[in-house]
């Protein structure tokens, strides 16, 4: 069963021997020339089982990979029941949305830490579980490297998605998730980091302060 | 609350809007109902090399008056019938806005009729949007200046993805030269990499950078380039896989802003809009979402006077002007900082 047609991919709801498990399944892009699809897909079907392995280990809630199939670039994950952060994140009284979002903060401290760069911090990729965790989805666009470039982008994507679909809130949660950060990820690291999203920001194209 | 729609009978008169943001100087004449009468445009051209700003500036100044008088024949009014005076206020070069600006200016002050300072993104959607008839897009901006993919969200212009280093553009503007290729005059750089690609059928791997909904042209470019200069690959070949590349990334941050705002209609515009390539792309992409794809008329897809006009007209309705005193031009005025309180009216 269809549960949701994303932009890069299709989630279905699969009974895997027993178990409720979600279906990632990777189309060709009818917009793409085969080969650069067909390099694309494979490129991030294997890599994203493995990046799922590793945030694991660095002690970052992710679903269970179950079986992988480069060929049909599918991935069959463990179900995760829950709400995604984008979904709940603006309707939270305001100490409920800091303690969320400094609990993502944790986590993202934790992968960077770690060297994974997700890649794709957006708040639809965050599911809320009814027991409260965070367990974050979607590594397709992600990346293993200790370099802190890859590190200020990460964190200056999330900021931006943060202001473009919780703009109400915008500073207060992304100030909440830098103090997560720093929670596990410690001063200095938190401080590099903020270093290059400013940097970034300032390399982007029409920036007021410079 | 849902506003009836403003046609010529209701309010009679013309919006001058001025073009200066990079290398085209334009005016065009716009009826407040929203009908171009006139739309002329003049281009700088370098000798070599890319955009000189203070050399474009000069330029402009000497066609500004030719450019505009042009404008007015073709509308067929004169000064008097004028209402208010447009130019875009930024971003762009710094030179290049403040000879837009001091012409607007001084007609404003001349005519004592009202100055309105125009962001150049918001009418380059604005434009799109009035042409094509599309109401809430997410919308790819592409020129060369700017990678912007955008859609609105209370009351302004949200930018979802952006380039982190170069325009598409620019990329193409480069490559272009850097290959040893010149454009005829008039004719995009992007357009000679477009019929080159055509002609080419083995694709070589480039990078492909794509995160989040944010895009980065320069490895692409830099690997563009070389492959060029290792003489391995044909140049129809490099176009042909340069342009899959970098259009290929475009395509799929657009479709990642349309799945997560969940809008029904795609609308590309700027100066690359042109290309029918990436026209192809967005529409299948486009297509196999449900979605409805628009792409901005050829006369409106490159930087131009009557898109200043007809945004110009849009904040005028809702009585955003700006005092001369405070007319400063903004080199790096961000889309998503302006407010469009026309937005709304115009949607429902």
């Amino acid at each position: 069963m269809l549960i949701k047609k994303g932009a890069e991919a299709s989630l279905y709801l699969e009974d895997w021997y027993g178990r409720k498990a979600v279906l990632k399944k990777r189309a060709p892009k009818r917009y793409r020339i085969p080969e650069l699809d067909r390099e694309i897909q494979s490129r991030r079907t294997k890599h994203e089982p493995q990046v799922i392995h590793r945030a694991q280990e660095a002690g970052v809630p992710t679903p269970i990979v179950l079986f992988v199939d480069v060929k049909e670039a599918t991935i069959v994950m463990e179900y995760v029941e829950g709400e995604q952060v984008k979904q709940v994140l603006n309707g939270l009284p305001q100490d409920e949305r800091r303690r969320l979002c400094t609990h993502i903060g944790e986590h993202v401290g934790k992968l960077h830490s770690s060297g994974i760069v997700h890649g794709d911090l957006t708040t639809s990729n965050m599911i809320l579980t009814p027991m409260g965790r965070v367990v974050f989805v979607d590594f397709g666009l992600s990346e293993q490297t200790w370099e802190a470039e890859a590190r200020g982008v990460d964190l200056h994507l999330m900021k931006r998605a943060i202001a473009s679909t919780h703009f109400m809130h915008a500073d207060e949660c992304f100030d909440a998730v830098m103090a997560g950060y720093r929670k596990s990820a410690g001063k200095k690291a938190m401080d590099e980091v903020l270093g290059k999203v400013s940097e970034i920001e300032r390399r982007g194209r029409y920036i007021s302060e410079r | 609350m849902c506003l009836p729609p403003l046609v010529g009978s209701v309010q009679k008169g013309h919006c001058l809007g001025i073009e200066s943001t990079a290398d085209d100087f334009g005016a065009g004449v716009v009826t407040l109902g929203g009908e171009v009468l006139a739309n002329v445009n003049d281009t700088y051209v370098p000798e070599k090399g890319g955009i000189h700003p203070r050399e474009a500036a000069r330029h402009h100044a000497d066609v500004a008056e030719k450019v505009i008088l042009e404008s007015l024949k073709r509308a067929k009014i004169g000064f008097n019938e004028l209402t208010a005076i447009a130019f875009s206020q930024g971003p762009g070069l710094g030179p290049c806005l403040r000879t837009g600006a001091t012409a607007a200016r001084a007609l404003a002050s001349y005519l004592s009729i009202p100055l309105v300072g125009v962001n150049h993104c918001v009418a380059h959607i604005e434009i799109g949007k009035h042409a094509t008839g599309a109401r809430d897009p997410v919308t790819l901006y592409v020129s060369g200046g700017n990678t912007i993919v955008s859609a609105y969200e209370a009351g302004r212009y949200r930018v979802f993805g952006e380039t982190l280093d170069i325009a598409v553009g620019n990329c193409l503007d480069v490559f272009v030269r850097e290959a040893g290729l010149k454009a005829e005059r008039g004719k995009a750089p992007g357009k000679v990499v477009e019929e080159f690609a055509a002609k080419g059928e083995r694709f070589t791997s480039l990078p492909y950078t794509v995160k989040g909904m944010d895009l980065s042209f320069s490895g692409l470019l830099t690997a563009a380039v070389s492959l060029l200069r290792e003489k391995k690959v044909g140049l129809e070949d490099v176009c042909f896989s340069f342009q899959e590349t970098a259009f290929s990334m475009l395509t799929e941050v657009t479709e990642r802003a349309l799945a997560h705002t969940e809008k029904g209609e795609v609308l590309l515009t700027g100066g690359v809009a042109a290309n029918r390539r990436l026209q192809a792309m967005l529409r299948t992409m486009a297509e196999d979402h449900g979605a409805q794809f628009s792409v901005v008329p050829r006369e409106y897809s490159a930087d131009n006077g009557a898109m200043i006009a007809w945004a110009g007209i849009l904040s005028h309705r809702h009585g955003v002007t700006v005092p001369i005193e405070k007319s400063f031009v903004k080199l790096k005025w961000r889309l998503d900082t302006v407010e469009v309180p026309w937005v709304e009216e115009r949607k429902c």
